[in-house]
């Protein structure tokens, strides 16, 4: 539309104001979009980095600008930098371990075609179930008495764990949910992704001598899942920076502060402590981190694993 | 593999003979469909085979056998003596180009021409990246591999692609370049399935013959599949002709040309398409084709019913009167110049008669004309009604009788 736009107008009639009428088409159509993207994402987001160099107070009636106070704060914040920690650690985990056994899952899935659609539906459901209803399951089943996690440990001969209540354990229980919970989204993603690999690619492999399945990964399959990769690990490091419910369900960022991540956080601080600009702060944090791993992907990443 | 000093450019004079390719009942069935059935044929050591066929035929089928990508119910495939039916691809030792070429896309063109030396020479530890610095003989092998990926790159003249990725690349350039990853390791046969689909026309055209040279060059044996008529006239020693599953002709193409055994080869083979004519033998052995009397002796009996089958060329418009012909009205004329071709239409005649014209002759026919062909009888070609060839000859006892 707008390419219509800028194209010359040649032709019997002429009018320049045929261009003026494209531009004018062009920003009708365009606008509601524009008007909606303003109103409720750049706008709020404003708000928020506005906000966030005041000392504003949830339901106060009066707010003043304070500048960086906030960050420096924040920086020099124990809790925060815990909090920064833990969400870095949690993605550093859940990241690799979704997008690595989401690919090995696919892999063996699409291995062998019998009874695809059903380990395929049981891999998912993860995905589907609410997160929050799911972390209670889990506190059940990470109960230390009687969970059934511990009566497996057992009869395995191991001493019981902890799983939630122990300061160094239950950041890790908190990234394998993690990863239970997104591996089937992955998997689907790597699944589709596979079935669009060409087989004349395979075939000519074989013929060139790619004789293990080792050779057909690092000469095919994995160069050729390049851009789902890209996806899935983007996606999946956004949604891990975005842990929350389980934190929120399973340990209320305890022990000690064990588990606190930087949406528990902004949340307990904005909504329990109504601090709403340091809150603000935690949030721009948050967004730049969101934003950065955006960024490599579109203006870095993206360049070099389409080849088509 | 044989090491580094034998590359593609010692000629084809100091080459073993090999590359001799022997199918013996290949069998073939997806399901209910019997894709081949009973497909036996010998290829010389350094032929250029065609297989030829419309979509469908299988011929695709019977190369992906060939080359070990597809394995047969029934039958054995040997090359040089030796049977490869339990032998992967790649140690069939045989080279295939696609349709879509199959070039790796995030790997060079050097890299995509290096692959097969590569898997071949290399062990999986050396082919991991950095293997060159910890071990010299790793970059030795590399070094060497890269020398004869640039010496078929040369003779085919992509030098100066080699640093692009095939992206880059235009239809023609990807073709070289998945020509060059299958000279590369020195093949006993070059498997090409429909390789210049993908192509315009006038590239097509261009390409035909530099494969042809390059066959030539090589001296190797190439098994060429395609649906076009056109490159296995121009290309092939031998045409296989497949239909439905079953070779119907192995022959050298002027032969399959001139001299189909079966109508389905006549139709499929030659453009425009051969005229075909219902006929009928009469009781004194000659056979009538729309009230035109051929004076040709057949094993049919009287009353069978034949079809004539006359290529464009051998018609020609006559006003003499002695000779069988058919009559009918001018429907279209096509000229092209070197060749015009009349569409006559005649009464009986389940298509337009399709008749050559010289653009040098003075008279050349127009749209409604009326117009007289003589059908030579040596020179057409007599199916019978299940559609094989049944020879005939002209016969003077028949001409004498007539006559009488």
């Amino acid at each position: 539309m707008s390419r219509d736009a800028s194209q010359p107008v040649t032709g019997v009639a002429g009018v320049p104001s045929r261009r003026h009428g494209h531009r004018a088409v062009a920003a009708v159509l365009a606008g509601p979009a524009l008007v909606l993207i303003v109103l409720f994402l750049i706008g709020p987001l404003a708000c928020v980095a506005l906000l966030s160099l005041t000392d504003y107070q949830l339901g106060a009636a009066t707010l003043n600008y304070v500048g960086g106070k906030n960050y420096a704060e924040m920086f020099s914040d124990r809790v925060f930098q815990k909090s920064l920690t833990n969400t870095l650690l949690y993605v550093a985990i859940t990241v690799p371990g979704s997008v690595l056994l989401g690919l090995g899952a696919a892999l063996l899935i699409e291995a062998d075609r019998g009874l695809r659609t059903f380990y395929r539906a049981i891999y998912f459901l993860p995905v589907m179930a609410t997160l929050i209803a799911m972390s209670i399951v889990w506190e059940f089943m990470l109960h230390p008495q009687f969970g059934i996690v511990n009566q497996l440990v057992k009869a395995l001969g191991l001493s019981r764990i902890d799983w939630l209540q122990n300061q160094s354990v239950v950041l890790f229980t908190l990234c394998g949910i993690g990863i239970w919970q997104s591996l089937g989204f992955n998997m689907v993603l790597f699944m589709a992704g596979l079935t669009s690999i060409p087989k004349d690619l395979y075939e000519a492999a074989a013929v060139d001598g790619a004789n293990s399945a080792i050779d057909r990964f690092r000469l095919v399959t994995w160069p050729m899942l390049g851009p789902v990769t890209l996806f899935v690990v983007v996606i999946t490091a956004i949604r891990s920076f975005q842990v929350f419910d389980t934190v929120q369900v399973l340990t209320k960022g305890g022990p000690n502060k064990a588990s606190e991540v930087l949406l528990y956080t902004m949340y307990s601080e904005g909504f329990e402590f109504f601090r709403s600009g340091y809150a603000s702060a935690v949030t721009v944090v948050f967004l730049v981190f969101v934003l950065a791993l955006s960024a490599l992907k579109v203006f870095v990443l993206d360049k070099r694993v389409h080849y088509a | 593999m044989s090491g580094a000093a034998t590359g593609p450019l010692t000629g084809s004079g100091a080459r073993l003979r090999r590359g001799a390719v022997s199918l013996q009942s290949i069998s073939k069935s997806f399901g209910a469909q019997n894709v081949l059935k009973q497909i036996s044929l010998d290829i010389a050591s350094g032929e250029f085979l065609t297989i030829l066929g419309p979509s469908g035929c299988g011929k695709s089928t019977l190369l992906r056998i060939i080359a070990g990508l597809e394995t047969q119910d029934w039958g054995t495939v040997s090359i040089d003596g030796q049977v490869v039916d339990h032998l992967r691809p790649a140690a069939r030792i045989i080279a295939m180009v696609f349709q879509s070429y199959a070039l790796y896309p995030h790997l060079s063109v050097l890299d995509n021409i290096s692959m097969p030396l590569r898997l071949s020479r290399l062990n999986m530890l050396q082919r991991l990246p950095g293997a060159r610095y910890l071990h010299p003989g790793t970059r030795r092998a590399e070094g060497e591999i890269k020398e004869a990926a640039r010496a078929v790159a040369g003779i085919l003249r992509i030098e100066e692609l080699l640093a692009r990725k095939p992206r880059q690349l235009s239809g023609g350039q990807k073709q070289r370049v998945a020509l060059g990853r299958a000279m590369v390791r020195e093949p006993r046969v070059f498997l090409m399935d429909e390789p210049l689909s993908n192509l315009d026309a006038e590239l097509r055209v261009h390409m035909r013959a530099e494969i042809a040279q390059l066959h030539r060059r090589l001296a190797t044996t190439f098994i060429y599949v395609t649906h076009d008529q056109a490159e296995a006239m121009t290309m092939s020693d031998r045409i296989v002709v497949m239909m439905e599953g079953t070779a119907l002709q192995v022959a050298p193409p002027k032969e399959i040309y001139e001299n189909p055994n079966d109508l389905s080869v006549a139709r499929f083979v030659g453009s425009p398409a051969i005229n075909v004519l219902p006929g009928t033998i009469e009781s004194d052995g000659s056979i009538d084709v729309l009230g035109a009397r051929l004076r040709l002796r057949t094993t049919l009996p009287a009353g069978a019913r034949v079809d004539i089958a006359a290529r464009p060329h051998v018609l020609s418009a006559t006003a003499h009167t002695d000779a069988p012909t058919v009559t009918g009205r001018v429907v279209h004329v096509e000229n092209l110049g070197a060749d015009i071709f009349v569409h006559v239409g005649v009464e009986g005649a389940p298509a337009p008669v399709v008749m050559r014209h010289d653009p040098a002759l003075a008279l050349t026919p127009s749209l409604g004309d009326q117009l007289t062909m003589v059908l030579p009888p040596a020179r057409v070609l007599v199916f019978d009604d299940r559609g094989r060839r049944v020879s005939a000859s002209s016969d003077a006892s028949v001409e004498q009788h007539a006559h009488v």
